[in-house]
């Protein structure tokens, strides 16, 4: 039997079950969540099955239904590329579903909607990486962007929150036009809506192909995060339940990446600027995601912007390897897509984790403000160690996963950089100093996350009284930082498996890859050397602490505090003194706002307060004025609309004779 | 061939202390005095490792693994760096990036371990070393950059064995510009004068004093072995780009490479004695000026 | 074969970027004349250590005049105007000294980009020269438009003298050492009317914020 129908079987599955999930759900029924979750997790299965199959030996599976829609036809495909994409979004959503069980609300009617919209979003993520056909990608597209803004409007009764979902539906539905534009270019210029014709797009007259490839920037780039359109990124990630954040900001934006990866298979060899466009792209998402990220004080808005970093790195990523196409350069072609692909699987994990400990945060002690909290690691065990480990991981440390892909890219920019090939050398450059500038920042941000909110004493009485996350959530979080010094210890073999999805990539077939993968392969088994080295050394250290004499000989007392009597929790550095000197660094990019009232006198009565605050500057200055403007042009229209029942029926009246007279003259 | 790049990490691990010796004794005469003995580091190494430890209550295991893990990523980083014109124990493209990642690696620690004390003092300390670290990393990556482009080879080991006479007669000035670069790096990543002075006794002005400040005993050992071997590793980044050894006499190469490393150790240490420390708001003025070098040094190899 | 001259030169030509970018990060204003006045020496110092004909008397004749002007007279002037002013410091310039170095670096980056587009016309000169006299002249009018003080304004007129100085060396090989001698009395004259300028600005406002001449409009 044909593995997709399986794989459709788990998707109907899932949906059944989360629209089962609500039915139960509004009944107040004690089995909302596990209908829902488990349902899931065996759709989840289902789908991860053939996936796997697929990308292990490589051979693609097609599937064409009879589908009752103009234009349409119901097309599903799952090549590697597909399953490299689907494995990351069945394996987070459903560790997701596990979290999510302990950490939605058992007894509220939402609940079961919850479920519906979780439920799915996974499915429809999963159609659009199998769709092979316009009208299908873009109805799931929908569903995905709808289902979403469900989960993203859980908590509605929160102001903030539904400022968040509507920013999200504009941008979703900005990002399908943006998509729907591309797929009717292509169909236009091909004659067909079925991915397929499209596979020679370098037939395209001259010039077209930019147009589709800016089309396919803007909007995939939207859902994806690029920098300037991440603006809901950081509204929407913040607002959702956070197993919901984890899979949106793990996966969904993925999604995104996968759009543009696959528009890129259409054509043979990319011309060279829209390397550079992606490169560009990808640093200054890169750099600006990551300072914004520092700047941020709100735990769950600062990984939402480090998806931005992120996504910049994987940009980076497939910007060298267009580069590495263009050029003729097959290693830097192979690094620069495997460096990004491999960087899409590694933030899964370790943003879904730690969307997960943040989530687990927010939980125990109901604060999302780094300010306030503090010490946690104590009270929270698993979930400080294993969002350290995520920390660790995103820095893109060694031996963990992040390394491993940050270093692919690495590889490529100095590789690019020493092939003395002019427009070449200056982006490979451009990639160096931005990654490096990326890599100390990111360090910053995240042991200013990670030291602010578990190390040190409680800054509130919330984070004094947390406890640790249930068993469910906590299997969840373990289970992904298992994943992150594995993929990096398995990484050679990782790309062996990835060999498939990088030869539907760089068109040609998987054996011509070999010289490619021997070179990347050798330099990764070195570094698993050396990360086997470091742990040696470090048991060894370990060891040797231990058995010195004095190891028996310890004592508690304070922390250094200069002799003073009374030291309290409030005279700790907070996440916003510790980043104040970065943010004063890049004041001239951040543009950040604050505003000091000092006390006055010698006896001061009014109450002094500083406040600073770092709101995006292209929502500040370029999307703010843009959709006022449009409210503005809007107001005018509404003149139409009194309200008057009658005028509506004369509205649709005149309508019906104006459309009459049209049709016949 | 491969045994005797072996030599290089055993006599990092044994002479790193004496550089800081070294150094002490350099500034000592400047400024006077007869300075500490030059073994004076291994004397402070050993006492600590004798003695036992005392933990603020606040503190978790972070505090603990700090030092370890610290020590550990810089003994990792040493087996890539090629001495005296061996080849690193391992050597591979880009080899050098897993050096900069692992120095990465232990500073993550030593802030997080200062973190964890909740002291704001170590706070204050963690979050400059945070903030000159990452402006310090661009630096150094793009000077190595600029020395593979040079000699259009990707390992530290085939980098440096293309450095050679030649190539100083090609683009000398342009070198040049990676070494400054490189001593600006070393002098800021082992919290030197002029970005930190390893002997302020003020919790407010230290950087990496501060966040080393409730560490003891044992721990405090690791880490003063750490900053030794951190230094003995920039010090031999530099000397290999400044000297670079060609001579097929080994031990000839050897004497000259160890030389090379206590000049640099003299050269620190003049440095120190003759400049003031920078207000804290200028070190950054230094590091992009660093990065800037290597930026120019790579301007002047691809024009 | 690369001759000892041209290596000899090359190193003052980066030598020459570097005061450059030390310049656009220099916040103290005697600081900074102190750099125009080493520049000025190693811009006199090119012809000579770059010639490649041996050395001529008109050569070292406009060798000397340049140092002298440009290292000793210029830089004079320079202090004697800065001692007459309150302000020792360019505390408040519209783009910082960090964020000045950096957009020194895209200058030199565009410089160079730029330089290799040019025909050459000195063949035999070092390949430097033209980035680097770009490079100074875009830099005179950055500083001029970047910053507050009236005397970094000068600053950065010299720099662009200097970087047209440069240019010449590499355009005109073999100028009429008249027509050098007249741009010199020319930035010579210039500065002199401008380091008077400012003299009198500080007598009369106290203070030589160039930014706030406008509460002189009517």
């Amino acid at each position: 039997m044909n593995s997709l129908v399986w794989m459709l079987a788990g998707l109907i599955l899932m949906v059944v079950g989360g629209f089962a999930s609500a039915f139960f759900g509004v009944r107040r029924s004690r089995y909302t969540r596990q209908i829902g979750a488990w349902s899931l997790a065996a759709g989840c299965a289902m789908a991860m099955i053939p996936s796997c199959q697929t990308l292990w030996s490589g051979v693609s599976v097609q599937l064409a239904l009879p589908w009752p829609i103009t234009l349409g036809t119901f097309h599903v495909g799952l090549d590697p590329l597909s399953a490299f994409f689907a494995i990351p979004i069945c394996g987070l959503s459903f560790l997701g579903a596990f979290y999510g069980m302990e950490y939605l609300p058992s007894n509220s009617k939402a609940t079961g909607f919850a479920w519906a919209g979780y439920n799915l979003l996974v499915a429809s993520m999963l159609l659009v990486v199998l769709a092979r056909q316009a009208i299908l990608f873009l109805t799931a597209w929908e569903i995905m962007a709808l289902a979403s803004f469900f989960l993203v409007a859980f908590e509605n009764e929160r102001e903030s929150v539904r400022r968040a979902a509507w920013l999200y539906l504009v941008a979703a539905h900005v990002s399908a036009a943006f998509v729907a534009a591309l797929f009717f270019c292509l169909g236009h210029y091909t004659g067909s809506l079925d991915f397929d014709a499209w596979s020679g797009g370098s037939s395209l007259p001259s010039g077209i192909g930019t147009v589709i490839f800016f089309l396919a920037l803007v909007g995939f780039g939207i859902k994806a995060g690029f920098w300037p359109f991440h603006i809901w990124l950081p509204e929407a990630h913040p607002a959702a339940p956070s197993h919901v954040s984890a899979v949106m900001s793990g996966v969904m934006i993925k999604t995104g990446i996968y759009g543009l990866v696959r528009v890129l298979t259409f054509f043979d060899t990319p011309p060279m600027s829209w390397g550079w466009t992606l490169v560009g792209i990808g640093i200054t998402s890169g750099v600006l995601g990551v300072l914004y990220a520092l700047a941020q004080s709100d735990l769950k808005r600062l990984l939402a912007y480090h998806s931005v970093e992120n996504i910049g790195i994987i940009a980076i990523g497939l910007g060298l390897g267009c580069l590495g196409l263009s050029t003729g350069r097959s290693l830097l072609a192979f690094v620069g897509f495997a460096g990004g692909l491999l960087h899409v699987l590694n933030h899964a994990v370790f943003k879904g984790l730690l969307f997960l400990g943040a989530g687990s945060v927010l939980h125990a002690t109901g604060i999302r403000n780094t300010n306030r909290l503090g010490g946690l690691l104590k009270a929270m065990p698993v979930t400080g160690r294993t969002f350290f480990i995520g920390s660790l991981a995103i820095c893109g440390l060694p031996p963990l996963n992040g390394f491993v892909s940050e270093f692919l890219i690495y590889f490529g920019a100095y590789h690019g950089a020493v092939a003395f090939h002019s427009g070449l050398i200056v982006s490979c450059l451009a990639v160096v100093l931005g990654m490096a500038l990326i890599g100390g920042l990111a360090a910053a941000a995240f042991t200013k996350a990670f030291g602010i909110v578990f190390l040190g004493e409680p800054r509130s009485r919330e984070a004094a009284a947390a406890h640790e996350a249930g068993p469910a959530m906590r299997a969840a979080m373990t289970i992904l930082a298992i994943f992150c010094p594995m993929i990096a210890l398995l990484a050679s073999s990782i790309l062996q498996l990835m060999a498939p999805v990088l030869s539907t990539v760089l068109h040609v077939s998987a054996g011509v890859l070999t010289s490619q993968l021997e070179e990347t392969v050798y330099f990764l088994n070195q570094i698993v050397m050396i990360s086997l080295f470091f742990g040696m050394v470090a048991i060894l250290l370990l060891l040797l602490r231990r058995s010195l004499p004095g190891a028996k000989n310890v004592e508690s007392a304070v922390t250094w505090d200069c002799g003073y009597a009374r030291p309290s929790a409030r005279m700790q550095y907070t996440a916003s003194s510790f980043a104040q000197p970065i943010k004063a660094l890049f004041a001239f990019l951040l543009g950040s706002h604050s505003h000091l009232t000092p006390p006055r006198g010698i006896l001061p009565q009014a109450i002094a307060s500083f406040t600073s605050t770092a709101p995006d500057r292209v929502n500040e200055r370029f999307y703010h004025p843009i959709f006022e403007a449009i409210l503005k042009g809007l107001r005018r229209v509404r003149v139409l609309q009194h309200g008057e029942v009658q005028l509506y029926v004369l509205y649709v009246a005149m309508t019906l004779v104006a459309l009459l007279i049209w049709c016949l003259r | 061939m491969k045994l005797l790049s072996l030599i290089h990490p055993f006599l990092a691990l044994l002479l790193a202390p004496l550089l800081l010796g070294v150094i002490n004794r350099v500034k000592a005469v400047f400024a006077g005095r007869r300075g500490q003995p030059l073994l004076q580091a291994y004397y402070d190494i050993w006492k600590l490792l004798g003695k036992g430890a005392v933990y603020s209550r606040t503190t978790t295991w972070v505090f603990r693994a700090g030092p370890v893990i610290g020590l550990t990523a810089v003994i990792s980083a040493l087996m890539v760096l090629p001495f005296a014109g061996q080849s690193g124990v391992i050597s591979f493209s880009c080899d050098f990036v897993v050096m900069a990642y692992l120095l990465g690696l232990a500073r993550f620690f030593t802030i997080a371990a200062a973190l964890d004390t909740g002291s704001s003092f170590e706070g204050m300390g963690a979050s400059r070393e945070a903030q000159f670290s990452a402006l310090a990393e661009p630096a150094l990556l793009l000077g190595l950059a600029a020395l593979a482009v040079q000699s259009s080879s990707l390992s530290l080991s085939d980098i440096f064995t293309q450095l050679n006479l030649q190539a100083w007669m090609k683009v000398g000035p342009a070198i040049l510009l990676v070494a400054a670069a490189m001593a600006v790096v070393l002098l800021a990543e082992n919290s030197r004068i002029p970005v930190d002075d390893p002997n302020t006794h003020l919790e407010l002005t230290m950087i990496h004093e501060v966040m080393v400040l409730d560490h003891g005993g044992p721990d405090f050992a690791y880490i003063l072995y750490g900053a030794a071997l951190k230094l003995w590793l920039f010090a031999a980044l530099l000397v290999n780009v400044l000297m670079p050894v060609q001579a097929s006499n080994v031990p000839v190469n050897f004497a000259v490479a160890l030389t090379g490393m206590f000049v640099a150790a003299i050269g620190v240490g003049v440095v120190e004695s003759i400049m003031a420390r920078l207000r804290l708001l200028k070190v950054p003025q230094l590091l992009v000026g660093a990065a800037v070098l290597s930026t120019l040094a790579l301007v002047l190899l691809l024009r | 074969m690369i001759s000892l001259s041209q290596t000899w030169m090359d190193g003052l030509l980066v030598m020459l970027m570097l005061t450059n970018l030390i310049l656009l990060g220099a916040s103290r204003l005697g600081h900074g004349i102190r750099l125009i006045a080493i520049q000025g020496a190693l811009l006199g110092a090119l012809p000579i250590l770059g010639g490649q004909h041996g050395w001529t008397a008109r050569m070292l004749f406009l060798a000397v005049i340049t140092i002298g002007l440009k290292a000793v007279v210029f830089p004079w002037f320079l202090h004697r105007a800065l001692r007459a002013g309150e302000a020792r410091r360019e505390d408040n310039p519209f783009v910082g000294h960090t964020a000045s170095v950096l957009a020194g670096l895209v200058m030199l980056t565009v410089a160079t980009c730029l330089s290799a587009r040019l025909p050459t016309v000195g063949a035999g000169h070092s390949m430097l020269v033209m980035p680097v006299a770009l490079f100074m002249i875009l830099t005179g009018p950055f500083l001029i438009t970047s910053r507050r003080k009236a005397l970094s304004q000068i600053l950065g007129y010299v720099v662009l003298e200097n970087g047209m100085y440069a240019f010449g060396l590499v355009m005109l090989q073999d100028v009429p050492a008249l027509v050098e001698l007249g741009i010199l009395l020319d930035a010579f004259v210039a500065l002199f009317v401008m380091g008077a300028a400012v003299h009198q600005i500080n007598r009369e406002f106290d203070h030589m914020d160039a930014d706030q001449l406008d509460s002189l409009k009517g």
